[in-house]
Parts: C-alpha cells; sequence; structure tokens
C-alpha cells in the first residue's frame, strides 16, 4: 500500500473517523473527538511501522503551518462573536502576552536549575536552550482549546478568555522562538542589551504588523464581495483565496501569520455576511467548518502516527516529568495572579472556579509540536528529546486534561448548585435582571463599557459601512426600525378612526397577526404592514367579540377546578416550564463556538414575539390616549386580555 | 477636565444632581448628552415616543415596564434630573463607602436597598406596595413564551406565590421581595458601568 501523500490518505481516514466518531456520540460525550483521534492514530502508526518497520508518515512543520493550520484558524476568525471578544480584549490580552512570557520564562528557568541540580543526568542543553524549549511549550494551543471546550459548554465569558488567549499568544510565542532561536545561533557569548531590545521591539512588530496586515486584508475581501454582484457563484472562493494569502502574506514578511488570518475573519465577518447573498453566505460557512474539522483530524491523527517511530525516542524521566510538572504548576500560578491584577479593573470579576477552568484549560498541542520540529538540530543537540516531550506534553493535555475537563467542570458547577436550589421567584427575578440592564443600557447608551467602542461604532457606520457595504446592504441597516415604527404608528392612527366607528379593536386581540420579519427585510415595507391589519378586522363586528369572551371566562373556571386538584404536581413543572420558557436576554443569543452543530437563529421567533407583544401594547396604549382613557396602568384592561386562549 | 467643566454649567443644577446621585461630572456629562441626543425635538424633557426610538427596547419584554419607571406617577414628560435619578438606580457600588457615613446621609440611590425597590416598582404597577397574583401574572406573561399556556402561567404564579408570601396575604410585599432575594447578589446583578 503505497499512500505516499499524507493529505489523500488523511482525508480517507477524517471520512472513516468521522463516521465512526458520529455514530458514537455517546463516547464522545466523555472523551472529547481529539483524544480518540489521537488513540486511533497511535493504532495507524502502528500498522504502518509494522508494516514498514519505518515511519513514512510524520506531521512535517512545513505541512502543518502551511496547509493544516490556516483554515482553522481562519474559521475561529470568521465565527468569531466580535462583542463578546473585543469587550474582553484587556483580558485576553494581558493573559496572551503576560501570562505567555510568564510561562515561558518560568519553564525555562526552573528546567535550567534543576538541570544544573542535577535532576536531568547528563544531557547536553545550555541556559539559551532551556530558554527556547519554554517559549515553544509556553503557549496555549487554539486547536486543542478548541477541541476539548467544544464540547464542554463553559460559560461565554470563560470560553472566550481561554480561546482568545490561545489565539492572540501566537504573536509572543512568534516573537519567543525566533529571538531564542536567533540567541542560540548566535551563542552565549553575542547577546548583549542590543539585542535584548532588538527582541522586545520585533515583538511590537511582530503583533502590531500582523494584526495589521490581517485588518487590510480583512477590508480588501469585504470590498471584493461589495463588487462582485454578478460573479455570486464564486464568491466563496474569494474569501478563503485572500484569507489563505493574507496568512502567507505575514508568514512571508516574518510577521504573525496567526494574527494576520485571525484580524482578517473578524474584520470582514459583519460586511461580507451582509454583502454576501444567503446561499454563499451558506456555503462559506459550511466549507469553512468542514476544511476546519478536516485539517483539525488530521492534526490529530498524525500527532498519533508520529509518536510510533522509534528513531526519535529519547526517554529522560527527568527532564519530561519535571516539565509536565513545571507547565502545570506554572500555568496555575500565572492564571492566579494576572486574574487577581484583573479582577480590580472588571465589572464582573472572576471567581474562583473560573479561575481554576481557566488554568486547566491551558492545553498544548500542535503547534507547539510543530516548533519543536523546526527546531535545528545541529544548533539544538537534543532536538530528539524536546520533541518526545513536546508530543508527551500534548498528549498528556489533549487526552488527560480532555477527558476530565468534563467532569471537572461538572463536579465544581455542582458543588456551587447543591448550595441552594433557586426559587421560582429567584429565577424571574434573575431573568428580569437580566433583561433591566440592557434596557438601562440601552436607554442610557451605554452601549457595552467602552467609550472608545462608542467612538468606532459611529466611525464605523459612518465611513467603514459607506466604503464596505453594498448600498442596498447599508440601507437595511440603518432605517429599518424606524420606518416599521412610523408605519405602524400610521396605520394604527388609520385603524383607530375607522375602529371606532365599529365599536371594537379586533385586531389588537387577534393572536394570528403575524409580522414575517423575512419579508420586511426584503420587500417594501409597505408590502408587509397590510397584512397585519388587513384579513382581520374587515368582516369581524362586537357581537362576536363579546361572544368570544365569555367563552374564554367560562374555560377558565372550569380550568380552575381541574387546578386546585393538580396542585401538588405542578410545582415541579413551575420550575421546569420557568426554565424551558423564559426569554432569554439579548446579550445572552448564544455564540456557540461548535465545529459540528449549527445552531440556526431559533431566538428568531423569541425577538418576533417579543417584538409583537410590544408592538401590540404600544398601540394599545395609543389608542387609549387618544380616546381620552386612561393609560393602561389599570390592572383590568390587562386580565381582560391574558384571558384570551393562548394555546 | 477644562472644556467639560464649561459645558457642564449647561447641566441644570449639576452640583445638586452630582452630590444626590453619586455620578461623577464626566458621567453626568455623558448622561446630558445622551439626554439631548433622546430629546430629538430638543423640548427639555422626554416623552414616552422618545424612548420608543430606542429600537432595541421593542425587542425587550420588558422595555416598556422599564420605560414606565422613568416617568413618576401621573407625569407624562421626564425631566434630566428624573432620568439620572433613576440611572442612579445601577451605579455600581463603591468599595469603600464606610458603615457610618450610610447611616446620617440619606441613603444613597445605588444602595441595594434602592436598587430593590426599584426592581419592585417593575411589578407593582399599581404601586400599593403589594404585588398582587395579577401583577405576577402580567410580568410573567411578558417574560414568558408564546407557548406557554394561562394554565401554566397561572401555577407558576402560584407557587411563587406560595414560596414568598409568609404572611398568607396572596400578595407579595416589599418585605417579602426583599427576603426571597437575600442570596441574590444584587449589587452585581443590577449595576451598569457608566461611561464618561
Amino acid at each position: 500500500m503505497q499512500w505516499r501523500d499524507p493529505t489523500h490518505s488523511g482525508y480517507l481516514f477524517r471520512l472513516s473517523t468521522d463516521y465512526i466518531i458520529e455514530a458514537n456520540h455517546n463516547v464522545t460525550n466523555y472523551i472529547p473527538e481529539s483524544a480518540l483521534l489521537i488513540c486511533f492514530g497511535f493504532i495507524l502508526g502502528g500498522i504502518i511501522w509494522g508494516a514498514d518497520k519505518v515511519q513514512t508518515f510524520a506531521l512535517s512543520p512545513r505541512v502543518f503551518f502551511f496547509y493544516l493550520l490556516p483554515q482553522i484558524i481562519l474559521d475561529t476568525g470568521y465565527s468569531m462573536p466580535n462583542k463578546l471578544f473585543f469587550t474582553n480584549l484587556g483580558g485576553i490580552l494581558v493573559y496572551a502576552i503576560i501570562g505567555t512570557c510568564w510561562n515561558a520564562a518560568s519553564l525555562g528557568l526552573s528546567l535550567w536549575g534543576c538541570h544544573q541540580g542535577g535532576a536531568m543526568g547528563d544531557i547536553d542543553i545550555g541556559l539559551l536552550q532551556y530558554l527556547l524549549f519554554g517559549s515553544l511549550m509556553a503557549a496555549v494551543d487554539p486547536v486543542a482549546v478548541i477541541a476539548v471546550f467544544e464540547q464542554v459548554h463553559v460559560n461565554e465569558v470563560l470560553f472566550i478568555m481561554v480561546f482568545g488567549e490561545s489565539l492572540l499568544n501566537d504573536g509572543v510565542t512568534v516573537v519567543l522562538f525566533n529571538v531564542f532561536d536567533a540567541f542560540v545561533s548566535l551563542g552565549g557569548g553575542a547577546i548583549d542589551a542590543k539585542e535584548i531590545i532588538k527582541g522586545i521591539v520585533s515583538f511590537f512588530v511582530v503583533a502590531f504588523g500582523g494584526s495589521l496586515l490581517g485588518f487590510v486584508f480583512g477590508l480588501l475581501v469585504s470590498l471584493l464581495t461589495r463588487c462582485t454582484k454578478n460573479i455570486q457563484i464564486i464568491e466563496p472562493g474569494f474569501i478563503f483565496v485572500l484569507g489563505y494569502l493574507a496568512y502567507l502574506t505575514a508568514e512571508m514578511l516574518s510577521l504573525s501569520s496567526i494574527l494576520s488570518i485571525v484580524f482578517c475573519g473578524i474584520c470582514c465577518q459583519k460586511y461580507i455576511n451582509s454583502n454576501m447573498n444567503e446561499n454563499s453566505v451558506q456555503t462559506v460557512r459550511y466549507a469553512m467548518k468542514v476544511f476546519a474539522n478536516g485539517s483539525e483530524t488530521i492534526i490529530f491523527v498524525f500527532l498519533g502516527i508520529s509518536a510510533i517511530d522509534k528513531t526519535i525516542w529519547v526517554w529522560n524521566t527527568g527532564f519530561i516529568l519535571l516539565t509536565l510538572l513545571f507547565i502545570f504548576v506554572y500555568r496555575f500560578i500565572g492564571v492566579f495572579f494576572l486574574t487577581w491584577i484583573l479582577n480590580r479593573y472588571r465589572l464582573v470579576p472572576l471567581d474562583f472556579v473560573e479561575q481554576l477552568i481557566l488554568g486547566y484549560g491551558g492545553l498544548r498541542g500542535a503547534v507547539a509540536y510543530g516548533l519543536a520540529a523546526m527546531l535545528d538540530e545541529t544548533k539544538v543537540k537534543e532536538k530528539n528529546l524536546m520533541v518526545c516531550t513536546t508530543l508527551i506534553v500534548v498528549y498528556f493535555t489533549v487526552i488527560l486534561q480532555g477527558v476530565t475537563m468534563k467532569p471537572l467542570v461538572n463536579w465544581l458547577k455542582v458543588k456551587r448548585a447543591a448550595i441552594t436550589e433557586l426559587t421560582l421567584i429567584e429565577k424571574v427575578q434573575n431573568r428580569v435582571f437580566d433583561h433591566m440592564l440592557v434596557a438601562i443600557e440601552d436607554i442610557s447608551g451605554q452601549i457595552g463599557h467602552n467609550y472608545m467602542r462608542d467612538k468606532w461604532r459611529n466611525f464605523e457606520e459612518k465611513w467603514m459601512s459607506w466604503l464596505l457595504l453594498k448600498p442596498s446592504a447599508r440601507k437595511k441597516q440603518d432605517h429599518l426600525f424606524n420606518v416599521f415604527h412610523q408605519l405602524n404608528l400610521q396605520d394604527a392612527m388609520e385603524y383607530v378612526t375607522k375602529g371606532e366607528r365599529r365599536g371594537s379593536l379586533e385586531f389588537i386581540r387577534n393572536e394570528s397577526a403575524f409580522i414575517d420579519f423575512k419579508k420586511r427585510f426584503d420587500e417594501d415595507f409597505a408590502d408587509a404592514m397590510p397584512d397585519i391589519m388587513a384579513d382581520k378586522a374587515d368582516e369581524q363586528d362586537g357581537a362576536s367579540a363579546r361572544r368570544r369572551d365569555t367563552i374564554s371566562s367560562v374555560s377558565l373556571e372550569m380550568h380552575e377546578q381541574n387546578m386546585r386538584g393538580l396542585r401538588g404536581a405542578d410545582e415541579i413543572n413551575s420550575h421546569h416550564l420557568l426554565q424551558q420558557h423564559l426569554y432569554k436576554g439579548k446579550k445572552q443569543h448564544r455564540h456557540r463556538y461548535s465545529r459540528s452543530h449549527f445552531d440556526i437563529n431559533q431566538d428568531e421567533n423569541e425577538v418576533q414575539e417579543i417584538f409583537q407583544r410590544t408592538m401590540r401594547s404600544r398601540l394599545e396604549s395609543f389608542k387609549s390616549g387618544k380616546m381620552g382613557v386612561a393609560p393602561p396602568k389599570t390592572i383590568t384592561k390587562h386580565t381582560k386580555r391574558e384571558q384570551q386562549p393562548k394555546v | 477636565m477644562g472644556s467639560s467643566s464649561s459645558r457642564l454649567s449647561n447641566v441644570p443644577n449639576s452640583q445638586e444632581l452630582m452630590q444626590e446621585t453619586g455620578f461623577s461630572a464626566a458621567h453626568l456629562l455623558r448622561l446630558y448628552e445622551r439626554f439631548q441626543f433622546l430629546d430629538k425635538d430638543n423640548k427639555g424633557h422626554l416623552r414616552s415616543e422618545d424612548f420608543e426610538a430606542v429600537r432595541e427596547l421593542s425587542k425587550n419584554p420588558i422595555g416598556d415596564r422599564i420605560v414606565e419607571a422613568f416617568f413618576l406617577p401621573g407625569q407624562e414628560t421626564v425631566d434630566f434630573p428624573s432620568f439620572v435619578r433613576v440611572l442612579a438606580h445601577f451605579r455600581p457600588k463603591e468599595k469603600n463607602r464606610s458603615r457610618e457615613g450610610a447611616q446620617q446621609e440619606p441613603e444613597p440611590a445605588n444602595s441595594r436597598n434602592q436598587k430593590l425597590k426599584f426592581a419592585f416598582r417593575l411589578y407593582d404597577r399599581d404601586g400599593d406596595g403589594k404585588i398582587s397574583r395579577v401583577e405576577l401574572l402580567q410580568v410573567l406573561r411578558e417574560m414568558l413564551g408564546m407557548q406557554v399556556t394561562e394554565e401554566q402561567l397561572e401555577s407558576i404564579a402560584e407557587r411563587a406565590i406560595q414560596e414568598a408570601d409568609l404572611d398568607k396575604d396572596d400578595a407579595i410585599s416589599f418585605d417579602e421581595f426583599r427576603k426571597s432575594l437575600e442570596k441574590v447578589n444584587i449589587d452585581h446583578k443590577m449595576s451598569i458601568r457608566f461611561l464618561k
């Protein structure tokens, strides 16, 4: 069997593994897919080794960094919940920059210290090489984080902190790695202050340069989609091409390629989703997921395969065990310390449990392995030892920590929840608070907690949308609600005058008035409006309405009698009902990052319901204002409404 | 702060408001700008239509109640001091407020008690000091989706009142409300960060 080309065989593996895994959803509840894939890789590696006596496949850094990683990162950038990301950007940057530097320095120095103390036996590694090793092990890996956290649904803020950190620390990792690599080449003697300053400056250049480049490419993509009205079939292709171009250009300029492609994705999301038509958007979304999933699968399988190779294995108990220990411990120390600082500036501080998960979620993955494989053997004599250690660390974090993450999360949560079971009032009130805060923020104009963001929004609406959005897309954004509202009021006025003559305003009480949101976006507003009012009230008159009233009140009485008997069983049901049916707050419309599940926006129904109800009550108060009736603060009016059969 | 203080003088009663609500000058100025922004016809006060122009509110299930809370009973307009007084409830609590001070001064707007009172007023629309079963039903109706039937609503309301109503008068008074929310971190849940 000649499987020369790893990527071909990779896709074959992917198909088979995916089938197996999807068929075993129960398994993936306990063991993350990534761990299973690695184990699968072990098996495959064993087979190949048995067949060929030599490891024909390994994850070469080139294949990894150029062909496998970009799609995954592009997917994360494109699906990034921007608002959440930028709200927590301060914290993310602190962890990414300071945290990673701390990890690298502490690991390198500690290992060196142990080496001096003789814990590692006789190996040829100097201080600089330890620091180099530290820098490549320091970075939290985005691929591993996604793979593990996808199954474990922690709250949004926690997720975005870990995830954002894993993405942004690439800037630091690249710089540290290159700097120490250069130092190692130069040898110990040539390091002076000048070199160190160069290193620090290069950090800024690499990080900001990469981000800026990504931003520029994002703008390019958006501009492109603005002009592709006539070639909509190939629109999705541009996204991928330009995304990849962003990555390559950054590599070429020695900037941070991951940062570049992430910001490209982040920047272009909004515009390409608005500019392209629905089919193209779906295509892009699905294709990205396919590519990203495929790459991830291949990466993990190959991580498994690469291990089954007798030639690379060097075992040094001290080195390996100490590395594992230090990585774990220093991660927690770093997280706790940084969070303590951060919490003084955050509105919502991160509590202890969240910090624990944050620390535990510091997974290392394929990026570390790729960097280790890139080491130069002539300069770093113990490259094999480092590669092996990296592999072991990766297995440890992905498999062990991955498997135990979910139970840990559940266990910690269970501890918290068991303290009290929330009463109904508390549950309702919590939700009321959420809605309240959203409303107050909207009224007082504090949308988010950053003045710069407000200013950015104005700038963005004025200039960027003008530049990057198609004119039709731009119109949809601005006037939508205002115009709809105006038309609502206009029609309401007409209707009130008409209805008064007939003696009823049936349309208000009619449940089946349906506002089609899709229609509202696409067609003339005037078309949508009459649907609501026209059909309902023309033929109805006061008599039938009155008749309906009596029927419903009778049925309610009967229901009440039934209820008295059932009261016992209802206790449990009430909680359950509440849980299920409370409207989510606006901010809670979840951005759940998941590789394999698309949540088609069910919140749309909720929004529609709320909108409909609000508009109706406003029309009612409007009507009462016009007729000189007291504003609907009196309860009676509402109860009458409530008694209409709803189901 | 040089330029902002010259604009601060445009804000009516700024010193008293700052004293009463605890907002800083920068916050107050920003809120005044927002007030003027909402007040599209430059009337100097807000009506309910001005609030309704805030589009996201129509997607908020209790948006209308919040808006009502700005209007004092019987009034149809909101002037700037009232606007600010309501928003003052949502100021995060300062960490260094001393115990003794809190007793001598009139209770600050963002104390736990005041926040709870605000929340209570949202339920108790007719202002009789009790949340009756009917008022609770209304709120529940607004907060829950359309699939919930009347009977289900009634059972939830019934259960909620049972849990909270200690003196068995079939209504929730403010004290009972406060007691039922003892364990909730109100400061946390009812604060937003105000911009400068």
